[in-house]
């Protein structure tokens, strides 16, 4: 709970400054307000608390990050290259460097028609019944972090995809921290919103330039109206050093899917928490992810699929391979109501442990209250299967080449359910990259 | 169909019944003078009492944990009374002395001990209340070197062994219940296999809460020394009672090396009635540490009690050993269950092996809850879990918590977990080959818990088998 006060400190000079330079509207203003106060009553969770009893925040909330203000300026075109997938002009691109939009590394003239891209802080003047929205998907309520996020909220991208549009290529936001940003935290904060029948992907990418150490807090809340398909791609490739919690809350209207895939390989301690409720009759949801950690390194992943209306199916595959001495994290939980009849929910976690001193801890729940369901869940933890690698050595592949190409296969398998080709090619040779 | 359901469901409690026995109880509350009553009621060496002691301090320090997936009132324990013996207890030659209240109690649970001597080939060491009554073929045991008899006998007769392994599985400290039950507990069952030697028949106890508002706190302890064999079954049923009634046992199984223990249980204490009202509250820990190439085979019926909220573990310490749980869980009416195993692979080559099945009716809610833990030096771990609920009506609920921590890359653990709803065209197939509702779904439900059912002995087996009809029949609608 002390470790609470610096922030209630910091709060003070960031409202006192206008929210950090913005002139937020009274009811902006209001809810950091109050979500600083739930803040400060919820304190930092211990690892005593369920939610998070593998991953310790001590690393978090013993230091003292201090909000990141300017972006020093020098982040160039170049430094993003290797973060966006080859992709044409065509792509509307919203980069935001040390959680500021950054208009000149940014382009989003092709947006198509009914497809807008605004930043937060531009949005509750532009769209401020979009902008609105926020807070009404991720509540802070409930979670530190996203109570910490709502208390500092200043920028993100809202996104907003009209009924029956299709956005043909995806739109992709890049947050990147700066080289100079040690010790410094952002809280970028989020809208998407697909309007009924509407078609989009959406690509969030979180990354950092050189190997500073620094907290991004970041929380997404996306909106799939009847009908509508939204893919949501998260991918974590922050700074070795940095600490990351991205947390994404998501309500589903009748008939909508929603496909979401989270990666992660950087970070010293990350989280990752995805929630998505199934609103709506035939709605349907896809969590796929993939954690590849080594070192040191610290990766959690929470999901939650609440089944909340009859006829819902729910897909969820997460993998992870890890080396050297890291720490690997999975909690699914699949909550079906008791109204939720006929709900198709399918779960799996599989987990390669690399080295001698890498360590899993996955927790795959199931709460049903409904009773004409077909629930599974399973979870395996392992090494590289020895048949395996004798066939292929049989086969006149050296061991050391059979297990590169066997833990690619091993993680290229969840890549493969990207339905994007730049987005899936780009992944997998990263992957190859990594293990071959 | 339904008004053969009501009927069905509306079952009454087949072994509610109260036997009129003069019991010799200690006035409720709990505080040390009642902990030295008990110690000095049961004659009991010193080095007991102060465990005891040790324990009821650790225990005042302890909270209450709230952290299961079960919802109940509050419980007062200054309220309960912790010792309670049948007066007419005196040492005993025979059966024939033995209270013929008592053996009619236990005819009526359909375990005649008279007949049990000569057909059965088991020994039963019933438990009525707190302190054993009939300890039958003890000489038989003792040809072998096999000690079986009451915990209090045992701590008499045999206190190095007690005071060597008691509390060396489940140490007082060990959590809120354990520590209760190692401060106030009443007796138990206490059975050792001496080096080498197979245990020739199925140790047996029966369990009975009996007095109102005693709770009953039995503490078992098995040791199988290098090389033995031994299995042990344990049953329970309690009569019907208006108000809960906690039930805080513990557990302790040791296996040493290349030991094997198997311990299975039929729990159907009262379950309280349809309500809700009334029942067991069955918090009870069960451990078993298995050392180099041990066995430990924990099999469990649960198809009783208001709550039944137990993990029956095993710490794989030696290199080689094994563990096994097999359950299955029946909630019906208002029952809450959360249960699971606990694998604790700490040797190298250990193996563990689960399969729970979870069957909910009515406005049940039953709950898995697992761990399988891989330490850093369990080299060549192997684990593979298997947990199936079945849901029957659209009141109930089933919930899977499994925990799966792995520190060594050389384990290979599997989960899979799936949660189906009885099947409609199964039922309708066996109704259109003549089955009735309720057979067809007795048949189901046998053969979704099948694989738990061969894991225990045969007399067992079709009791559970019985008693599992007599919870579920009709609930299907």
């Amino acid at each position: 709970m002390t470790d609470a006060v610096a922030y209630v400190e910091q709060f003070r000079k960031f409202a006192a400054s206008g929210g950090g330079g913005d002139d937020a509207p009274e009811w902006v203003r209001a809810m950091r307000s109050s979500a600083l106060e739930r803040f400060t009553q919820l304190g930092f969770p211990t690892t005593k608390n369920e939610d998070w009893h593998f991953t310790s925040v001590a690393p978090i909330a013993e230091r003292q990050f201090v909000p990141l203000t300017a972006p020093s300026g020098d982040v160039r075109r170049t430094d993003l290259e290797p973060f966006l997938f080859a992709a044409t002009e065509r792509w509307p691109l919203a980069v935001f460097v040390n959680g500021r939009f950054a208009p000149e590394l940014s382009h989003l003239e092709h947006l198509p028609a009914g497809v807008r891209v605004l930043p937060l802080a531009r949005a509750w003047d532009e769209a401020p019944e979009l902008a609105r929205r926020i807070g009404t998907v991720a509540r802070h309520d409930a979670q530190t972090f996203t109570a910490l996020n709502a208390a500092f909220l200043h920028d993100g991208a809202v996104i907003h995809v009209a009924a029956d549009r299709v956005a043909e290529h995806p739109i992709h936001l890049v947050f990147v921290t700066d080289r100079h940003a040690a010790n410094g935290v952002s809280y970028p904060r989020n809208l998407v919103v697909a309007g009924a029948n509407a078609r989009a992907t959406v690509i969030e990418s979180y990354v950092g330039l050189g190997d500073a150490s620094y907290f991004t807090n970041a929380v997404t809340e996306v909106v799939v109206d009847r009908g509508a398909t939204l893919a949501h791609y998260k991918l974590q490739r922050e700074s070795q050093n940095a600490y990351h919690v991205g947390t994404i809350e998501t309500t589903q209207e009748r008939d909508s899917h929603y496909v979401s895939f989270s990666l992660a390989t950087g970070a010293a301690l990350s989280r990752t928490n995805i929630g998505t409720v199934l609103g709506g009759e035939g709605c349907g949801a896809t969590l796929n992810g993939l954690y590849m950690l080594d070192g040191a390194q610290h990766g959690d992943h929470q999901t939650r699929i609440e089944h909340a209306q009859p006829n819902t199916f729910s897909r969820e595959l997460y993998k992870g391979v890890l080396d050297g001495e890291s720490h690997g994290v999975f909690n699914g939980k699949v909550y079906v109501r008791p109204i939720a009849q006929k709900t198709d929910g399918k779960q799996t976690n599989n987990t390669l442990l690399l080295s001698e001193r890498a360590q899993i801890d996955t927790k795959p729940q199931l709460e049903i209250f409904a009773d004409d369901v077909k629930c599974t869940h399973g979870a395996t933890v392992g090494r590289l299967d020895e048949v395996s690698l004798f066939y292929m050595k049989s086969r006149g592949i050296g061991a050391d080449e059979a297990r590169k190409l066997l833990t690619y296969a091993f993680a290229a398998d969840v890549l493969e359910t990207i339905e994007n080709d730049l987005v899936r090619n780009g992944l997998e040779a990263m992957t190859l990259a990594r293990f071959v | 169909m339904s008004s053969s359901i009501d009927s069905l469901v509306s079952k009454e409690y087949q072994y509610g019944f109260v036997t009129d026995v003069e019991a010799d109880t200690i006035p409720p509350g709990l505080n040390e003078d009642v902990i030295r009553l008990i110690s000095q009621k049961k004659h009991e060496p010193e080095f007991m009492l102060n465990w005891r002691l040790k324990a009821f301090r650790r225990w005042q320090t302890m909270q209450e944990p709230h952290w299961p997936n079960v919802h109940y009132e509050s419980i007062d324990y200054q309220k309960a009374s912790y010792y309670s013996a049948p007066r007419s207890v005196k040492p005993k030659q025979s059966l024939d002395e033995v209270d013929p209240e008592l053996l009619r109690t236990y005819e009526k649970l359909g375990i005649p001990l008279q007949e049990q001597k000569l057909l059965a080939g088991v020994a039963v060491d019933a438990i009525f209340d707190s302190v054993s009554v009939g300890t039958t073929m003890r000489a038989q045991l003792a040809e072998h070197g096999i000690i079986f008899c009451s915990l209090g006998e045992a701590v008499q007769n045999h206190p190095d062994l007690v005071e060597k392994y008691l509390g060396s599985v489940v140490p007082y400290s060990d959590n809120f219940f354990a520590a209760l039950n190692s401060a106030v507990f009443s007796d138990g069952s206490f059975v050792y296999v001496p080096k080498g030697v197979r245990c020739p028949i199925e140790l047996s106890t029966y369990f009975r809460i009996n007095a109102a508002d005693t709770g009953q706190f039995e503490r078992t302890l098995i040791v199988a020394d290098e090389g033995s064999y031994v299995s042990y079954l344990e049953g329970c049923t309690a009569p019907k009672r208006s108000t809960n009634q906690l039930h805080a046992a513990v557990v302790e199984l040791v296996a040493l090396k290349g030991a094997t223990i198997k311990y299975s249980t039929v729990q159907n204490w009262y379950a309280g009635d349809a309500e809700g009202r009334g029942g067991i509250y069955n918090f009870v820990t069960k451990r078993g540490k298995a050392f180099e190439a041990a066995k430990i085979s924990w099999t469990q019926v649960e198809t009783g009690s208001a709550i039944t909220w137990k993990y029956p573990s095993v710490i794989l310490q030696g290199d080689n050993s094994v563990g096994e749980f097999y359950s299955v869980a029946v909630v019906n009416n208002r029952q809450q269950a959360d249960t699971g195993t606990k694998m604790l692979h700490l040797g190298k080559n250990t193996r563990s092996n689960i399969v729970s099945k979870g069957i909910s009716a009515g406005h049940g809610n039953n709950s898995y809850r697992g761990r399988v833990y891989v330490g850093p030096k369990a080299t060549g771990a192997r684990n593979y879990t298997q947990c199936d609920s079945m849901l029957v009506g659209n009141k109930c609920g089933a919930h899977t918590f499994p925990y799966i921590e792995v520190k060594n890359n050389t384990a290979q653990v599997e989960h899979e977990a799936s949660t189906s709803k009885i099947g409609e065209d199964q039922i309708f197939y066996l109704k259109q080959r003549g089955l009735s509702a309720e057979q067809a779904v007795s048949m189901i439900v046998s053969g979704f818990c099948k694989e738990v059912f061969k894991e225990l002995p045969m007399e067992f087996a079709l009791e559970a088998q019985q008693l599992l009809g007599i919870t579920l029949e009709g609930s299907v609608g």
